[in-house]
């Protein structure tokens, strides 16, 4: 086992435990900070792919900023900070096999495609891919389309959300 | 390369033939230098907390007209470390209700998220501890692990106040992030790179020249990122006792104090690397050490800046300090962003000379900047005012006592 | 590339043990003597009443909405400032449209009164 692969395994354990605490905490601010831990291992697999970019983005907008919203809205909201009650429902066998089968046939999937052990094939020029990036985001041929529509789209969500906060007062 | 020139650089080379002599791996020596670069660079840092303990200290006693320690050695240099050695002996004051893990961990991530920032920051020419090409970017979500140190204390305090105290706190830095990241984004588009180091590189002239107001709004941004005054609503003693820190005692509590200098430092420091040339100076490419000294003037001055607006500012409002930002400081980075975005494409066609475009960029800065003053000025100037002038109360009188 | 990363991860582990090691050590040094008054929740002295864990203003949510659009917009901006020499006038077009929708996106948030702390 390479340096690399312990890391990976690392991070792997980190984020898939951390999510599964998310899920079985009982108190809510405790989720959020099991899913910043989660979030968190996401960012380090990134790193262990080379794309450092999205590593920090994924701490500044995941952790800075959608994990402070969780605390927030949670203050927000609830009054008993506890849940108390049983955290599985009636249908819970089902969806445990389900989501098994789908593990299990995807893994398998995965396991037959050829390409699963290859290396991504290297890129043509060696500027930086950073640069690429920020050129094909902004270029008529490549994303400029979707660069603006995000931009609107965010408006609309914050909007939204805004009139969905404000609504009860007035 | 000489020792007296470079002492960092070749320490690392002997250290490594060194290691490599005895038989270890190569990539086991790269191992081995990096952890100790890291323990050397936070040792520092934290050795440099003390002195900027006694420095402001100093400094705020001058400001206010006093001597400011001077019993305990020369100056009262040692003053910090008899602080020190105190507070090492004070007891640590676990109250009722906290929650174990997450109350001890605030205070040590507080001081783990401002050292991380070190990492990238770099010393003198070739001395940088790590040069990521997403650097900057890298500054910003070292910030927002200090945002959650503050949100883990106020929670688990289990104290109304801490809470309140981190609710304003994270709420104040969130939304001073804006204007930080957008300042940030202006030395980048400038240079062309994310990498902090390379920042400096591409600084022939400062950036706080070409782009004054992109500076003015890191140094305002940060000051409230540090929570010092004028925005130190943190810890309102008046309205909230001390904020998020009220449930910690000894040297928790002097984590967190620890934390708060080191980070006002380390925002002069960037400061001071993003716009006013780090390690760039005269002779400095020659000699690099001369390159340190450099960065530490520089920073120094920036950090004097601080305590002296520290030491003369009141103490802002919740909504004062809110509407500064959103209503002032963000509208006009944005409107900076695009204006130096065109500005520079412009210059970059025409194929004009550095100084024309060191100049025009200047000249669009102080535009901006006018402008915005006449807009606040003039709304200022219609907002409904209080008269500032006293009204009649009624005032309590006994009642008029009858004869009888 | 990834060797820059080395560092910051042991920086990551490392970082913890300098504020972390004082403490602990400081845990031994200072004395230990809990009573349940000096443990007692600090309040001004005046016994805290109800749950600490109180319901908060919409104001705070609001602004960390506001805070994280800009959030993710910006993150989307870094890219194009570091390609900016490389860029056509289209391309510099095309991103400074996008700042300019940002700003009117604050002006709306502006005038529905999203940014006041009322």
């Amino acid at each position: 086992m390479t340096v690399e692969q312990f890391v990976f395994l690392v991070f792997a354990v980190i984020t898939l435990g951390a999510a599964l605490m998310v899920v079985t905490d009982r108190k809510v601010i405790h989720s959020a900070l099991w899913l910043i831990l989660s979030l968190f291992g996401v960012a380090g697999l990134y790193v262990l792919l080379n794309a450092g970019f999205f590593a920090v983005v994924q701490v500044v907008v995941y952790i800075g900023a959608i994990a402070i919203l969780f605390i927030f809205a949670a203050m927000l909201t609830r009054k008993a900070m506890e849940d108390v009650g049983p955290q599985v429902n009636p249908g819970w066998p089902a969806a445990a096999l389900i989501g098994g089968v789908v593990f299990v046939a995807l893994a398998w999937m995965l396991s037959h495609w050829g390409q699963f052990m290859a290396l991504p094939p290297a890129f043509a020029d060696d500027t930086p891919t950073l640069t690429q990036l920020g050129v094909a985001l902004v270029s008529p041929d490549a994303y400029v389309i979707p660069f603006e529509i995000a931009s609107v789209l965010l408006v609309a969500a914050m909007v939204g959300a805004l009139y969905a906060a404000w609504g009860k007062k007035k | 390369m000489s020792f007296f020139s470079d002492p960092v650089n070749s320490i690392i080379l002997w250290l490594r033939n060194l290691l490599i002599g005895w038989g270890l791996s190569t990539g086991g020596v790269t191992l081995i230098m990096k952890a100790l670069g890291v323990m050397v660079l936070s040792t520092l840092a934290l050795l440099l907390v003390i002195f900027l303990i006694w420095l402001e200290r100093k400094l705020a006693a001058r400001f206010q007209q006093r001597l400011g320690p001077n019993r305990v050695g020369p100056y009262g240099l040692i003053q910090p470390i008899a602080d020190v050695i105190k507070i090492f002996t004070k007891e640590h004051i676990t109250p009722f209700g906290v929650e174990g893990f997450l109350y001890n961990l605030a205070p040590i991530l507080s001081v783990a998220a401002v050292l991380m920032l070190w990492a990238v920051i770099p010393l003198y020419k070739g001395v940088v501890g790590a040069d990521l090409n997403v650097g900057v970017l890298y500054l910003v979500a070292a910030g927002a692990l200090g945002t959650l140190a503050i949100l883990l204390a106020g929670w688990s305090s289990n104290n109304k106040y801490a809470l309140v105290g981190a609710f304003r706190t994270v709420a104040q830095m969130v939304s001073y992030e804006v204007p930080t990241v957008i300042s940030l984004l202006v030395p980048v588009l400038l240079a062309g790179t994310m990498s902090v180091s390379g920042i400096v590189e591409q600084q022939k002239v400062i950036y706080l020249l070409v782009s004054p107001v992109a500076a003015l709004l890191f140094f305002l941004s940060s000051l409230a990122e540090i929570g010092r005054t004028p925005f130190d609503l943190m810890e309102a003693e008046s309205e909230i006792v001390a904020g998020f820190h009220i449930e910690y005692s000894g040297l928790k509590f002097g984590m967190f104090y620890v934390g708060e200098f080191l980070h006002a430092f380390t925002v002069s420091a960037l400061f001071a690397v993003l716009f006013l040339g780090g390690w760039r100076g005269w002779g400095a490419e020659s000699f690099p050490l001369l390159g340190l000294v450099y960065f530490m003037l520089k920073s120094f001055l920036v950090y004097f800046l601080v305590v002296w607006v520290r030491s003369t500012l009141p103490r802002v409002r919740i909504d004062q300090m809110l509407n500064f930002n959103w209503k002032f400081l963000t509208p006009v980075g944005l409107i900076l962003l695009v204006a130096t975005a065109v500005v520079q494409k412009v210059i970059l066609i025409s194929g004009a000379s550095y100084g024309v475009m060191v100049l025009s960029h200047l000249v669009v800065n102080v535009l901006i900047l006018w402008v915005a003053f006449r807009i606040v000025e003039t709304r200022e100037a219609r907002r409904p005012r209080r008269q500032p002038v006293a009204q009649p109360r009624p005032v309590a009188r006994p009642p008029e006592v009858t004869q009888a | 590339m990834l060797e820059n990363w080395i560092y910051i991860g042991l920086f990551l582990l490392l970082a913890w043990i300098f504020p972390g090691g004082p403490i602990l050590i400081a845990r031994f040094l200072a004395p230990h003597r809990p009573d349940v008054v000096k443990n007692d929740v600090y309040e001004c002295g005046v016994e805290t009443v109800g749950e600490t864990w109180v319901q908060f203003k919409v104001q705070y949510y609001n602004f960390a909405l506001t805070f994280l659009i800009f959030d993710v917009e910006m993150a989307f901006l870094f890219p194009w400032a570091v390609s900016f020499d490389k860029l056509p006038i289209f391309g510099v077009f095309s991103g400074a449209f996008f700042v300019l929708i940002l700003f009117a996106e604050l002006l709306a948030a502006w005038r529905k009164g999203a940014l006041e702390w009322a």
